[in-house]
């Protein structure tokens, strides 16, 4: 196969480069900026022109090569392209041909276009390497437009009863993902530092965003009342927060479809808008390709995989270190 | 069942109790009087009995969506709770669109009808109603309701008071009148609160007055003649009633229990008329308790055996009087209340009948050197209650308080690890612990809570990447972490390896400062059991 699984990510060994590799290596392609893709130490980086500035922003000045989807380049003779993923602004799935053999990684995707991230593009291939992170039918999501009227009444609703609505969401991705729905309700939107420093990074490389004012110190309390405000998930329950109260805190993740995790987080709403695939998402992603192998990394791959396996096509289980575990709760925070 | 299903919603997520009772108050103001009556049954512990197993639930689920059980199974143990899975499994495009919307009481009622009906009928049910139940709470909802395991997050004390609110009556008046024995089936809502009611059903329990755990020192509650001191026995609480020449005993968890000890029945002709005791069904010999582990032989046991009646006999250690002859007790003081007790248990005079002595003592900490003796009189502690303190309803500061002895502990380390359900889906919360035998380890008890929420997410981050093997949901883990266990009682087992059974295990403390080396050993268990386990 084209793509060999090592310990230090997945190499291939035909073109002599990495994609995602989680210890450093000479050469990276990358398929997203979220930390535990694209990690800090590598002699070189590929990646969406979109994902550079990126990069830059939580890597700091790197020797990084941008290219648009769709533009085949050659990697030592591998023919190479980038292709939209839909998981977050810039997100891709990498192809990569060889000697007529194709291989797809689709580092984190999701199928709905959300208007920020490009539409996912189902690219046949031979073997096909997938995430799942929601790799259990209880995972179904609602279209994107039902979520966010849900989340607008929501904020009004918290407005009309003075109470500053706070939505937890991670700071790259979900967070811009969040603002068209806010600025639909006429409120003033307010950012965490972390979710700030990004929105800027997106402004600078000519994204368009919502306009949304960075939390100050000395800004008074009024300011925020019956506003809104989007903090990464590691806000909840700091004396960060103290300054809006009355407040009401509404998660926005897709491990909110199970009530567990809602009441765990103390959330008083938990919205399921996730950014990667829900079950039949993943299935009819897989069943697109036409791949022949299906290689499964980061979720519940042990139960994807075999279900994969039992409705006839061929797949294993790939240990990644994509994710903070199989079954881990809390989508990961960018280190910003 | 939508406004049903929004009102567990809120109660299940709403982190206040102010917004619990006003949803509640609310909900009783604008739903419909069956369903009313539905909803005081099921926050009063009045749930329908289960009827159709888990298994079976699971398996009608999975033959609707087509999926496999072992998905199924997967997909269980992740969200942790039956209900849920069925309900997020349902996908839409199953569901019937614009179906005809039906109140609470039309499920509950259904089900309970159906439930000597034959299975294909019950099957039909489920699927019909998990397929009009488009909403997935409203799904959710409904198999909570009719797995048996219809828990929100809400205290009947919480329910009262919200029904007390909004139908303008004191909340001890309405614990009252939905006390004892009615069904919600047959029952309508103004007869349930109706004052009538009160005095036709002659099993009609009180509500029960509860302690809280004394915390400070006992010299903070003053003036040590003010107070009457009795052992705190580890139970069952109960109430133990004679009206009309009928004997009734209540548990706290207002089940009816008389027919499960027959000890009682020669009481209803040695007890006055008219008369309600407080105490705790206890299994005693010579006036003396036997532990715990012994009264867990007892219940839920449909039929005893003559040995078990030997060995195992039941007493009813009195403490208090709520009633005499018909005239409620509750607000003369708690002095009186003792004298007329003493009266009675000494008329009757029958060893189904205790007395639950008072502990004496001129000083509080001639007071705690009595204390630290309870476990020898085979109880986990003290009472002390005001001796001037009336009967008052539910759990009150002030005037009662519970003063228990501090719990055994055993250091011992973690070996196994699965997943628990609710608030704690998908996080491994639930442990088995073992201690050292020789050089192996040997298992001897769960525990589930004393951890923090931050903790747990420790020790699950922990599982995750120290799993050595997989059972099931169960993973074995590295034994490396440590923790304290504590616990209130100990009795022999021959059920568990060990050759021990612990009462009311829990963790007390992560002991990181300990290696696995370090913890307690089966020699020091079997020390514990030969000391507290007779």
């Amino acid at each position: 196969m084209l793509i060999e699984f090592t310990n230090k990510g997945l190499y291939c060994k035909a073109g002599n480069f990495f994609i995602d590799p989680w210890q450093p290596v000479d050469k990276a392609v990358i398929t997203h900026a979220h930390s535990d893709h694209a990690r800090s130490g590598n002699g070189s980086y590929l990646c969406h022109r979109l994902t550079k500035p990126l990069l830059e922003l939580r890597l700091g000045p790197n020797s990084i090569q941008a290219i648009e989807w769709n533009e085949p380049i050659t990697i030592n003779g591998v023919n190479v392209s980038l292709h939209p993923a839909g998981h977050i602004i810039g997100s891709s799935q990498v192809r990569i041909e060889h000697n007529g053999e194709v291989c797809v990684v689709s580092g984190d995707y999701k199928l709905e276009n959300d208007g920020l991230s490009g539409q996912f593009e189902p690219i046949k291939c031979h073997s096909f390497i997938t995430e799942s992170t929601f790799g259990l039918p209880i995972y179904n999501w609602k279209p994107q437009d039902e979520i966010f009227s849900t989340i607008q009444n929501w904020i009004l609703n918290n407005n009309a009863e003075g109470k500053t609505s706070v939505l937890m969401a991670y700071s790259l991705g979900k967070a811009q993902r969040l603002l068209p729905c806010i600025e639909a309700t006429g409120l003033p939107i307010f950012l965490h530092g972390a979710v700030y420093n990004i929105h800027q990074a997106l402004l600078g490389a000519g994204i368009k965003l919502p306009a949304a004012r960075r939390v100050e110190p000395d800004m008074p309390k009024e300011t925020f009342k019956g506003n809104v405000v989007i903090a990464p998930g590691s806000a909840d329950g700091s004396p960060w927060m103290k300054r809006f109260s009355p407040y009401s805190v509404g998660v926005c993740s897709g491990w909110m479809q199970v009530r567990g995790n809602v009441r765990r987080r103390n959330a008083d709403a938990g919205f399921v808008l996730s950014d990667h695939a829900d079950w039949n998402g993943l299935l009819s992603a897989v069943k697109d390709t036409g791949a022949e192998k299906v290689y499964v990394t980061h979720g519940f791959q042990a139960a994807f995989s075999r279900y994969l396996n039992e409705t006839g096509i061929y797949s294993a289980e790939v240990k990644t270190e994509y994710g903070i575990d199989e079954e881990e709760l809390i989508e990961p925070e960018p280190q910003s | 069942m939508k406004q049903f299903a929004e009102l567990v919603t809120i109660l299940g997520t709403s982190t206040k109790t102010n917004d619990k009772l006003n949803a509640l108050s609310d909900y009783f103001a604008s739903a419909n009087d069956k369903d009313k009556v539905w909803v005081i049954a099921l926050f009063s512990g009045r749930r329908p009995k289960r009827t159709i197993s888990g298994s079976l639930i699971q398996l009608w689920c999975s033959e609707l969506v087509d999926l496999p059980l072992w998905l199924f199974e997967e997909s269980y143990h992740t969200v942790g709770d039956l209900s849920e899975t069925v309900a997020l499994l349902i996908p839409d495009t199953l569901t019937i669109k614009n179906a005809e919307p039906r109140p609470l009481h039309y499920y509950v009622e259904k089900f309970v009808e159906l439930a000597k009906a034959e299975e294909e009928k019950r099957k039909e049910f489920m699927i019909q109603s998990w397929r009009e139940l488009a909403n997935p709470v409203e799904r959710f909802v409904f198999n909570k309701l009719l797995s048996g395991a219809f828990r929100i997050g809400v205290s009947q004390k919480l329910m009262v008071n919200a029904l007390a609110k909004t139908v303008k009556l004191e909340p001890s008046v309405i614990a009252h009148r939905i006390s004892g024995n009615w069904d919600p089936a047959t029952i309508s809502f103004e007869e349930l609160l109706s004052e009538s009611a009160v005095t036709t059903d002659s099993s009609k329990p009180y509500p029960f007055y509860l302690a809280y755990a004394l915390e400070d020192e006992p010299s903070s509650l003053g003036e040590p003649d003010e107070w009457q001191a009795e052992w705190k026995w580890d139970g069952i609480r109960g109430q133990l009633i004679k009206r009309n020449n009928e004997l009734f005993v209540w548990s706290r968890g207002e089940e009816l229990l008389t027919g499960k000890f027959p000890e009682y029945t020669v009481l209803k002709d040695l007890l006055p008329d008219g008369i309600v005791l407080d105490g705790e069904i206890i299994p005693a010999v010579d006036g003396k308790p036997l532990p715990f582990a012994l009264l867990q032989t007892r219940i839920g046991r449909k039929n005893i055996t003559k040995k078990q009646l030997q060995e195992v006999p039941m007493s009813f250690f009195s403490y208090d009087l709520l009633e005499f002859e018909y005239e409620d007790y509750r607000n003369t003081p708690l002095s009186t209340r003792r004298k007329k007790l003493e009266e009675v248990v000494a008329t009757v005079s029958h060893p189904a009948l205790q007395i639950s002595a008072i502990v004496n003592f001129n000083d509080w900490s001639a007071l705690a050197e009595l204390r630290s003796g309870s476990r020898n009189q085979g109880a986990e502690g003290l009472m002390l209650k005001k001796k001037d303190s009336i009967y008052q309803v539910g759990r009150k500061r002030g005037d009662w308080w519970k003063w228990k002895i501090d719990p055994l502990v055993i250091d011992a380390v973690m070996i196994y690890a699965q997943k628990g359900s609710g608030r704690r889906s998908n996080l491994y919360t639930d442990y088995t612990f073992a201690v050292k035998d020789g050089e192996k380890l040997v298992s001897f008890t769960k525990a589930y809570s004393g951890l923090t929420d931050k903790e747990f997410a420790e020790v699950d981050a922990f599982v995750k990447r120290n799993s050595l093997e997989k059972f099931g949901p169960v993973r074995t883990v590295k034994p490396e972490l440590v923790f304290e266990i504590a616990f209130e009682g100990i009795a022999a087992s021959n059920r568990h390896k060990s050759g021990v059974a612990l009462r009311f295990p829990r963790i007390n403390r992560w002991r990181k400062d300990k290696k696995p080396d370090e913890i307690n050993t089966i020699g020091d268990l079997k020390k514990m059991l030969e000391i507290y386990g007779k």
